[in-house]
């Protein structure tokens, strides 16, 4: 039997983290591998000399507006992108109860980090 | 000179016998034209006549003959058994949809939800008869043609885990015939059509795994229709924040 | 009397592992927790900054240690199938149009390969000035 009575749609918020989530995977895509290759291999293991990441350089870096704006993004915006991944991998692996919750606290928690290093850069100021 | 045979396990399943489907093995002489499709008439017609199967046209035109060959969903005719032997072959349902019989599956779901995308062209303003047809140049075309290839054989929503997890997941096919209508040069229908879209089981139930435009037989590629289609989603948002309807 | 009893199957909880294409999407997901360390790390390493240069140097110091490097070297590895992934993917988000016909997917993707390169060199080239 055919149903003319129109549906209730009920819109989704997920826009808003699937922006975040597709900003952070683009810059984590870019950015990333290189990041990790610099602070976690290339410094530590003395290939690049030490000083070039030197308590000085960084800090003039990180006090100056435009040096904190990019360490906030590269900090914080992967971890939009990260815990939207973790969110609905939850779902994946059949992690069904407390889906509400499960949300607050991965959101939650990119939101918690992102604060805190703002905080953090502004103090430093 | 011994014949080349093959080793074909079907997932059986008799709704008035059984309580849960079980495997039985056939012999099948081996040739390498002979398609899993044919293979199966073979079983039917000499070795057991109960099997029960989907199909018409045998040229991947149809989409009735899906079935999972090996794990993956594949069009039965479409697939040969050259392209397993000398392994053996297994045959199962489509995943992800109920077993009516042995390898039929019941789609009704699945057809609810390509009915569900008001999928015909939403007219803007009647044009009267003597204007003559509404006309679109081969490039408004090719903004939709590959969405309008699909021939409804459901593989796609045998490939989806995420409709796997979550059966009100509207799916592959059924939003890319979506995305075909709201597409379409002719078509005004964007608008009610949006609606579906933005629900949690609209496009954003999907994870994009991306298997879905793997196995489609047609190149659909409902994968790329659901991305583009949370793009307009999002969009859509934005304007519904500063213009609520 | 209608003879129909539909079989519903169950999804098995490791439907994951049992395909080789879900398994792999399953990495691309799962990298995401490596990324998250990664970005903790650094989230630390802020903190340290923030607390003066002894502080930033134990941070430093830290780093260098087996385990430190060795758990880069696994992030690292994630990272890259993540940016490949990404790459891969990238087309199909993109409704590109040129002169009425889409823009080949291999166009796209080498664009990103690209930027890649670009951004990486760049990186490397500012980080020793
Ligand atoms: S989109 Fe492809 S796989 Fe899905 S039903 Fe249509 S033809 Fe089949
Ligand atoms: S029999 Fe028609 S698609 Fe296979």
């Amino acid at each position: 039997m055919p149903n003319n009575t129109e549906k209730t749609y009920v819109r989704s918020h997920e826009p808003v983290f699937w922006g975040l989530f597709g900003a952070g995977g683009m810059l984590t895509a870019f950015f990333t591998p290189v990041m990790i290759l610099i602070t976690g291999l290339l410094i530590p293991l003395g290939i690049i000399d030490k000083q070039h990441f030197s308590y000085e350089k960084i800090n003039a870096f990180a006090t100056s507006w435009y040096g904190a704006a990019i360490v906030l993004v590269l900090v914080a915006l992967p971890l939009w992108h990260t815990l939207h991944r973790i969110f609905h991998g939850l779902h994946d692996l059949g992690v069904h109860r407390g889906r509400d919750w499960q949300q607050v606290i991965c959101y939650g928690f990119a939101f918690a980090v992102s604060v805190f290093v703002f905080t953090l850069l502004l103090q430093m100021f | 000179m011994s014949e080349l045979t093959v080793e074909i396990d079907i997932l059986r399943y008799r709704p008035e016998l059984d309580s849960e489907p079980f495997t039985q093995t056939f012999e099948v002489p081996y040739t390498p034209e002979l398609s899993v499709l044919e293979a199966l008439q073979y079983i039917k017609d000499h070795l057991d006549s109960s099997i029960s199967f989907r199909w018409s046209c045998r040229m991947a035109i149809c989409g009735s003959c899906g079935m999972m060959v090996n794990g993956v969903p594949k069009l039965g005719c479409k697939v040969f058994l050259r392209d397993y032997y000398p392994k053996k072959v297994s045959l199962e349902p489509l995943a992800n949809f109920p077993i009516e019989r042995d390898l039929v599956v019941v789609m009704d779901d699945f057809i609810q939800k390509l009915e569900s995308v008001k999928p015909y062209i939403i007219p803007g303003e009647n044009k009267c008869l003597s204007e003559g047809p509404y006309q679109q140049t081969p490039e408004q075309m090719a903004k939709y043609k590959q969405y309008s290839m699909c021939i409804n054989c459901g593989l796609c929503y045998a490939a989806c885990p995420q409709y796997a997890l979550d059966k009100k997941f509207t799916g592959p096919a059924a939003l890319a015939l979506l995305a075909r209508y709201n597409r379409d040069s002719r078509d005004n229908g964007e608008a009610q059509r949006m609606k579906i879209v933005n629900q949690e089981e609209g496009v954003w139930g999907c994870t994009f795994v991306g298997y879905c435009s793997v196995v489609c037989p047609k190149d659909v590629d409902p994968a790329a229709a659901i991305q583009l289609l949370k793009v307009e989603s999002s969009k859509d948002y934005l304007i519904g924040m500063f213009k609520p309807d | 009397m209608s003879k129909r009893n539909p079989y519903i199957r169950k999804l098995p909880m490791d439907w994951w592992m049992k395909q080789l294409f879900y398994t792999k999407y399953m990495i691309r997901e799962g990298s995401s927790v490596f990324v998250t360390l990664y970005s903790l790390i650094l989230a630390w390493g802020v903190f340290r900054l923030s607390q003066g240069e002894v502080a930033f140097n134990g941070w430093l110091d830290a780093l260098q240690s087996p385990f430190a490097i060795l758990l880069h070297i696994i992030m690292l590895i994630l990272a890259l199938y993540h940016t490949i992934t990404w790459f891969s993917l990238a087309p199909k988000a993109a409704d590109l149009w040129v002169k009425g016909k889409k823009l080949d997917e291999k166009v796209i993707i080498a664009a990103h390969y690209c930027t890649f390169v670009v951004v990486t060199v760049f990186c490397l080239l500012i980080i020793t000035l």
